[in-house]
């Protein structure tokens, strides 16, 4: 048997972080969690461990600490084959367009994190020549909303920073797979009123995800298809139109 | 507010839901409700899991913590489905020690009713195979109970129907299995007394229960399959399916039911085209044993995704009673014989043996328990209630998981066991604040 493969999962205590980091486990991959709250994170260690048979190990990381990010890199026990970041703040509109504290905590932890962190990674799958990274965007960010516009700047920037290492790894063979989930029935999203067909339960990300990058080909997915159409007509309304609608 | 109604859709009761995302967030939100009850997946049929005012969802609480596969010790918190347990442990050769009739029912409420599964005449209920649960208290205590430490509480809790406090995690034994099929055998039964004979003889099987068909009348009357079933072995799988699979993967239901069918759609003549087919299918496989995958074997309904829609928007009535072995036969000849004359007879009834139990208020006992699921109507009621007097005069009583309309006198006929339940509910401080519509119809 060869050696196991793994993957290293980032904002673990997400629904679809456990979702995601249960499907690779099942699949017979050594997972590492990483979060904030390493309590809430062993939680789900012991989860996947116990379904799964698996080692599941866990790491604590702060993604709005950058300055340690290579050392956090330095202490895993090894350079993960993929790194899958679902890290993601939804944050409250209303609050960020006068709080610039809360702004600037969205904009941070949406796209400057998770972009440098998988920037780092990226440099390091480069020197090995081998590795894959999964970011999971929004559909928030394919055009900017009065309803979310903070939290979809910032999607848009990591999309956007996604596609740039895409192009350059794509030589070296390596892959780089941006996730548009659209609704998914979360904590996050607990309470709201979302469109059943629209909407995807945590497992059939995971699935997604599992089956993208570690099977497909594709580069950018939206989890139901639904959604490329959708964000395709969303973007054709003309900006004249658009600055007018209620979305 | 939202209005809430258990599996058979009847009754229905306003109710503020309380979610709750971890076991540690239990404490606070119980200090705050009074009036409330723990709910699972909502597969009590009638109103036990609905809160006299709010309603504690525990789905949140699925993680498992811990098992061990040189003991096959399982430790998971109370939501955690059962689905989920088959689908992690089947194929690594582990079994629950007990399942009920379907498998998307949460650990904690298979403590709450102290479930018996198609093995209660031989290795108990649910609760027999606890090694121990966590139960928080309305005073915000978390208290570990087992057969050695804080027995009377951990006996008022197995079978108590949450009414003790929330059940946060619970410690049970698998059993090891060989393969993931069913070694079944029918027996068919031209009447009630052969059913109940097949039973007594497939006593020493694994697992035994008998479907009856209930429109039979006269002198085939409870005529009736018997299914008999083992863990099929390694060595019977290779003589009866050559190279099969040991473990197939679990089945996902493709059918579904999308809407509420019309309240006609089950009677007489349907309910007895459906059941003549049945019963000659059943009885064409007699005989021979063969092999079943376990999750029809088990689970046949969980196939049939809302399968309690087919009675229509006013719901049904889901009547389980268990009747003393001594009274056994004449009442459950009285009962069926009553079921049988109906224009709108049951459309699903199970016939099992079972064996006794420890929880304060759980439902086995030494005896024959029959299930009937009756739609809605307005006679419905007081043929049950004539049912129900049949039941008490035989000493039995009826499943609390099931019921929705006993009344107090009858519940308190059956359930000797309750002023020892109502002492440590009182010693707890769980009385007054801990409370379901059931506990409050009831008088518990």
């Amino acid at each position: 048997m060869q050696d196991r493969k793994t993957m290293l999962l980032l904002g673990a205590t997400s629904d679809i972080g456990r979702a995601t980091a249960l499907q690779y486990a099942q699949a017979g991959w050594q997972v590492l969690l990483a979060a904030r709250n390493v309590e809430a994170a062993r939680r789900e260690a012991d989860d996947i461990a116990t379904r799964t048979g698996a080692e599941v190990g866990v790491h604590r990381l702060d993604i709005l600490e950058t300055d340690r990010f290579e050392a956090f890199i330095d202490e895993l026990p090894t350079l993960p084959d993929t790194v899958a970041c679902v890290v993601g703040e939804l944050g409250d509109q209303a609050r960020a367009q006068t709080d610039l504290g809360h702004a600037t905590l969205l904009l941070r932890s949406n796209f400057e994190g998770p972009a440098l962190l998988l920037g780092i990674f990226a440099e390091r799958f480069l020197v090995r020549r081998s590795g894959t990274l999964i970011g999971v965007s929004s559909v928030a960010g394919d055009r900017g909303r009065g309803s979310n516009y903070v939290y979809g700047a910032a999607k848009a920037g990591f999309t956007a920073f996604l596609s740039g290492l895409r192009n350059r790894l794509a030589p070296a063979g390596l892959k780089m797979i941006t996730v548009k989930p659209g609704f998914v029935r979360t904590r996050m999203t607990a309470g709201m009123k979302l469109p059943p067909l629209l909407t995807a339960e945590p497992e059939e990300v995971g699935r997604a995800i599992f089956a993208a990058a570690e099977k497909g080909r594709a580069d950018v997915i939206y989890v139901r298809p639904v959604w490329r159409m959708v964000m395709t007509t969303i973007g054709l309304i003309p900006e004249t139109l658009f600055k007018r609608l209620r979305l | 507010m939202t209005e809430l109604t258990g599996w058979a859709r009847y009754p229905r009761h306003e109710t503020q839901l309380v979610p709750a995302s971890a076991p540690a967030a239990i404490r606070t939100l119980l200090a705050k409700c009074s009036g409330s009850i723990a709910r699972g997946n909502g597969r009590s049929y009638g109103d036990a899991a609905i809160g006299e005012r709010t309603t504690l969802l525990t789905r949140g609480l699925d993680r498992m913590r811990a098992f061990d596969p040189e003991t096959g010790l399982l430790k998971v918190e109370a939501g955690v489905l059962l689905a989920d347990i088959l689908t992690a442990f089947v194929h690594r050769g582990f079994f629950p020690p007990v399942v009920p009739g379907t498998k998307l029912v949460t650990v904690g409420g298979m403590i709450a009713a102290d479930v018996h599964g198609k093995n209660h005449h031989r290795d108990g209920g649910f609760g027999n195979h606890l090694e121990q649960l966590k139960l928080v208290l309305p005073s915000g205590e978390t208290i570990a109970c087992s057969r050695e430490n804080n027995a009377d509480l951990f006996a008022a809790t197995v079978g108590g129907m949450g009414l003790t406090g929330t059940i946060i995690e619970a410690t049970f034994r698998l059993k090891p299995i060989e393969t993931g099929w069913m070694r079944q055998r029918t027996v068919v039964a031209a009447d009630l007394d052969g059913a109940m004979a097949a039973l007594r003889e497939t006593a020493d099987a694994t697992y035994s229960v008998a479907w009856i068909d209930c429109v039979a009348r006269g002198a085939s009357l409870g005529r009736s399959l018997i299914y008999a079933a083992e863990h099929a072995t390694r060595e019977e799988i290779e003589a009866l399916r050559p190279g099969a699979a040991a473990f197939p993967p679990p089945k996902t239901g493709r059918l579904a039911v999308p809407f509420d069918l019309p309240a006609w759609t089950l009677n007489r003549w349907s309910v007895g085209a459906f059941n003549e087919f049945y019963f000659r299918r059943g009885a064409a496989q007699a005989g021979d044993p063969f092999l079943v995958h376990w999750d029809p074997y088990f689970f046949p309904l969980d196939g049939i995704q809302g399968w309690n829609r087919i009675y229509g928007r006013r719901g049904f009535i889901q009547h389980q009673c268990v009747i003393p072995t001594a009274a056994a036969r004449p009442t459950l000849g009285a009962i069926l014989d009553r079921i049988s004359r109906r224009a709108n007879p049951s459309f699903l009834a199970v016939l099992k043996q079972l064996g006794g139990s420890f929880g304060h208020l759980s439902f086995p006992l030494d005896g024959y328990t029959l299930a009937l699921d009756l739609p809605v109507t307005d006679d419905v009621f007081p043929l049950l209630d004539e049912i129900d007097r049949l039941v008490v005069a035989a000493g039995g009583r009826l499943y609390l998981a099931k019921d929705s309309r006993q009344s107090q006198a009858t519940f308190e006929a059956g359930y000797p066991g309750l002023a020892k339940f109502r002492d440590i509910r009182r010693a707890v401080g769980a009385d007054g604040c801990v409370a379901s519509r059931l506990s409050a119809r009831l008088g518990i």
